[in-house]
């Protein structure tokens, strides 16, 4: 387990950067967190590493947004509005989990988990995000898998 | 289901007899029930319109931007009939025809192109909050859209830490009646800034330390209604202060707005006063018409026809990323 401190929206930016440079295709990153916790943030900076040129948004309505054009293509999960594991598997997104095409990042993943959902056995960083303050953010996580 | 402008038929599978079905699962996140309900949802059409599949001039379908799951099912449905009827397709990008809705109206309900006039348009759901400029019919420029979070987001998700169930944005209007707008000062994100993008994830942080500071505030039934009112208004303000400065440095005459986020009664009214002091006109789609609907895809795709546009090959894929240009 590795915890970091993030003082800012723009020091979790820079760290989804840093982890972009990592990247490899099949890479899966589960974020947990509450709302405002800097998950989106964080997606932003990977998507910035990975040099993918769309404006990343929250897909919190639209589930996933995928985004192309950089080293590795990314999709953008997010479960915030999918509770319980029949909304999970009626969403049908398992795919992006079992096969991921590039690196996929998904948010609110502590529901994936809840429900049982099935899992790839590619690589996995769990990532926890927590708010120590108005600016300050815990952000520890765990890598799994291949 | 469309003729010569008219809605024939306008069927949502979340309506009626279709929803009782899905037991507590939200249907149009139910991706994978797309396929079990998309042809019970056309001969339902068809029957509503007594019309023929063979008397179909073209069928339509939303190309994306969208759920790859949920817009695979629709468009290679509608490619499919397309290829067996010998018709052209036109596959139809979902924010383009959100940007035609407002001009859509009337009873029976109709396209009213003939009422067009160049417009600033707002498109504002739980998905995306976009401006638009359509200086003709068929000729648009996307100003300006959010960084963050969409408006209808921003108001579901402030209305979950005030404590309101899930989809709280329909609730936090309701709440907001009555209460004070300006009892809470509440950020405007990007307000003063010199473009036409939008930002809302700084909100859902100042309402969440609020709360953290004020935990009496969302106990107490008077003061509840004045937050959800501030938070109201915050979204508001920035939405319409933005989408007036945009049509008068363009010299509009007219604003339209669709989208689900069109049905909140501060943002509807507080367009209105703003444009009638303006001389703009106002066009709202009908609140029916501001959610995700067919009757807006097709009415487009008649225009398209109408107007001699090439239609979209059977063989086109998706556009789950198709961003407005």
């Amino acid at each position: 387990m590795v915890t970091l401190i993030s003082r800012s929206p723009d020091e979790t930016l820079a760290l989804g950067r840093r982890w972009a440079e990592t990247a490899r295709p099949g890479w899966v990153i589960g974020l947990c967190g509450d709302l405002g916790s800097g998950k989106t943030q964080l997606v932003k900076g990977l998507a910035q590493g990975l040099g993918c040129p769309a404006r990343v948004h929250s897909p919190s309505f639209a589930l996933v947004h995928e985004y192309a054009g950089g080293r590795l293509p990314l999709a953008h999960l997010d479960l915030y509005r999918l509770s319980g594991a029949a909304a999970l598997r009626s969403a049908g997104l398992e795919d992006y989990l079992l096969a991921p095409a590039g690196v996929v990042v998904v948010e609110w993943f502590d529901r994936w988990l809840q429900a049982q959902m099935p899992l790839g056995t590619g690589p996995l960083r769990r990532v926890h995000l927590e708010v120590l303050s108005d600016t300050e953010r815990r952000i520890s996580y765990v890598d799994l898998g291949a | 289901m469309v003729r010569d402008g008219r809605v024939l038929a306008a069927v949502v599978a979340s309506q009626g007899t279709l929803h009782a079905e899905y037991g507590g699962v939200v249907p149009e996140l139910a991706t994978r029930e797309h396929l079990r309900n998309w042809l019970p949802l056309a001969r339902c059409v068809l029957a509503q319109a007594g019309v023929l599949p063979g008397e179909l001039a073209a069928v339509a379908a939303t190309r994306g931007p969208g759920l790859p799951n949920a817009l695979m099912v629709g468009l290679r449905a509608a490619q499919a009939i397309a290829f067996a009827l010998e018709r052209p397709f036109f596959g139809i990008h979902h924010h383009e025809a959100h940007l035609y809705s407002p001009w859509i109206g009337g009873e029976p309900l109709r396209a009213q192109f003939e009422q067009f006039e160049p417009n600033v348009s707002l498109i504002v759901s739980g998905g995306h909050t976009l401006l638009v400029h359509v200086a003709a019919e068929g000729q648009h420029r996307l100003l300006g859209g959010t960084v963050d979070d969409a408006a209808g987001e921003c108001f579901d998700k402030t209305a979950k830490l005030i404590g309101l169930p899930y989809p709280g944005g329909p609730l936090l209007d309701q709440l907001a009646v009555g209460g004070d707008p300006a009892a809470f000062p509440f950020p405007r994100p990007l307000l003063n800034e010199p473009n036409d993008d939008f930002s809302f994830s700084g909100l859902k942080t100042a309402v969440r330390y609020f709360l953290r500071d004020h935990p009496e505030v969302g106990r107490d039934p008077a003061r509840r209604r004045d937050l959800c009112a501030s938070v109201q208004a915050a979204i508001v303000d920035v939405l319409v202060t933005k989408t007036l400065r945009a049509a008068r440095r363009l010299g509009v005459r007219c604003v339209t707005a669709s989208g689900g986020v069109t049905c909140n009664r501060a943002l509807r009214g507080r367009l209105a006063a703003e444009c009638a002091e303006a001389g703009l006109r106002l066009r709202l789609a009908e609140p029916r018409l501001c959610t995700d609907n067919a009757a807006m895809v097709a009415v487009l795709a008649e225009r398209l026809l109408r107007r001699g546009c090439a239609p979209t090959p059977l063989d086109a894929e998706m556009l789950p990323s198709w961003e407005l240009t």
